[in-house]
């Protein structure tokens, strides 16, 4: 079936099977690979992406009630070669270890902030309680987040952007 | 379900898109939650807190942020799980659920609303629609959960109403979960304690006679005995914590 779905600001169609799974139309058919595909039963939360503004687990959604909707994944978070400020406080807090985990983290982490620009840290382990990170990294995690929180108006740091472009081909 | 292969439909309707089933509202003395509305949108509401904390208690420990953006209050019903919060939760606050079809619409108790594990009294063609629940003034309510970790499903959990007057018990409701009780409630528990004063003494006759209505099983969450004292312990702390609460709220 015809699907069309906002992703990152860019309208995308493509002809897809009804049962394919989000996470796999933004990995597999649009090559957004920053999207990470995970234990596929709402366990991990590596997978989250925002579906209408809002996170959700991309491996417990089909692709078609993603159609007429929008999308955003963690290649959304980079603009212009600037790095959103969670991003910069992963990097800052060493928020990452193995990295699996971290896309997930991160679009929870972004939606957060934009709902609370000043969360504790109470309220951050809460807001990542569905995510696992199996190197147990938590509590970088949350200084990350708390990083970014504590550094939101600031000036984005530069990023040197990859060989590969991974911007939406529409 | 269908991944694990619980379920194997022919064909999947997506109902998402009925945004006109998503909604919280009082109407005729009842709360009133249409099917689609989501988890996250149920913990948010003023107006179910205001009325029955047994939902935000609930909600709270359903699944996890990201799950419940996206999963309904009329999913929750209609699967059907064996240890699904809402219900107990349904179960002890005597919700109503609206079901319609092409024929027309009816009503069926919560209580009569599951007829097995994953089993409802809902035809091929017929749909949940709307969870009504009778606002009852001065009515308190909790819920409380015992689980392995944050998106676990119960290991066992209890919720309960109480409306206390005079000193008494006027009007009570318990419900269970994951514990095996016919139709997720405990009804010699609640027989018991109305028109009783709200005393430790009966709570806890209270919390022994709702693990009697239970019948778990033993699996990777616990043995019989640990259900069994799981159903009995958190019924006390959700009747003690509604005690509280009307004590709070005078």
């Amino acid at each position: 079936m015809q699907v069309t779905i906002k992703v990152n600001g860019t309208e995308v169609s493509r002809e897809v099977e009804p049962r394919l799974l989000l996470v796999h139309f933004i990995r597999d058919h649009l090559g957004l690979t920053g999207t990470h595909w995970g234990c596929d039963t709402s366990q991990c939360g590596t997978c989250v992406v925002w579906l209408d503004g809002k996170p959700v687990k991309s491996c417990t959604v089909l692709t078609p009630m993603a159609d007429g909707h929008e999308v955003r994944t963690v290649e959304s978070l980079e603009v212009d070669g600037k790095l959103d400020p969670v991003q910069q406080g992963f990097m800052q807090e060493h928020g990452l270890q193995c990295g699996f985990c971290t896309p997930g983290m991160m679009m929870t982490a972004r939606w957060l902030l934009d709902h609370d620009d000043d969360p504790d840290e109470a309220t951050i382990r809460e807001a990542i309680s569905g995510q696992l990170c199996r190197c147990t990294g938590y509590e970088n995690i949350v200084r990350a987040i708390r990083w970014a929180a504590e550094h939101a108006g600031e000036e984005r740091a530069e990023h040197e952007p990859q060989a590969s472009s991974q911007e939406v081909q529409a | 379900m269908m991944r694990i292969r619980l379920a194997q439909p022919e064909c999947v309707i997506d109902i998402n898109d009925l945004t006109d089933l998503d909604y919280i509202r009082v109407e005729g003395g009842e709360l009133c939650i249409g099917a689609m509305t989501r988890h996250a949108t149920v913990l948010e509401s003023p107006v179910v807190g205001e009325h029955y904390a047994i939902f935000h208690d609930a909600e709270r420990l359903i699944a996890d942020p990201p799950v419940r953006n996206r999963g309904t209050v009329g999913g929750s019903f209609c699967q059907g799980d064996p240890a699904e919060d809402l219900a107990a939760v349904g179960s002890a606050v005597r919700a109503d659920l609206v079901i319609r079809s092409s024929q027309g619409t009816r009503t069926v108790p919560a209580r009569e609303f599951h007829e097995g594990p994953y089993e409802t009294v809902l035809g091929d063609a017929e749909m949940l629609t709307e969870v009504r629940v009778p606002i009852r003034p001065g009515a308190t309510s909790a819920y409380d959960k015992v689980k392995r970790k944050t998106g676990d499903w119960a290991a066992a959990a209890a919720g309960a109403y109480l409306v206390i007057r005079d000193g008494l018990v006027a009007d009570v409701g318990i419900g269970l979960t994951a514990v095996g009780a016919p139709h997720f409630c405990a009804e010699e528990a609640e027989a018991y304690l109305l028109g009783k004063p709200p005393t430790d003494d009966h709570l806890a006759e209270a919390g022994r006679l709702a693990a009697q209505a239970a019948n778990p099983r033993a699996d990777q969450r616990g043995p019989v005995e640990y259900k069994l004292h799981l159903a009995n312990e958190l019924t006390q702390r959700v009747l003690r914590r509604s005690v509280e609460r009307a004590a709070g709220r005078s």
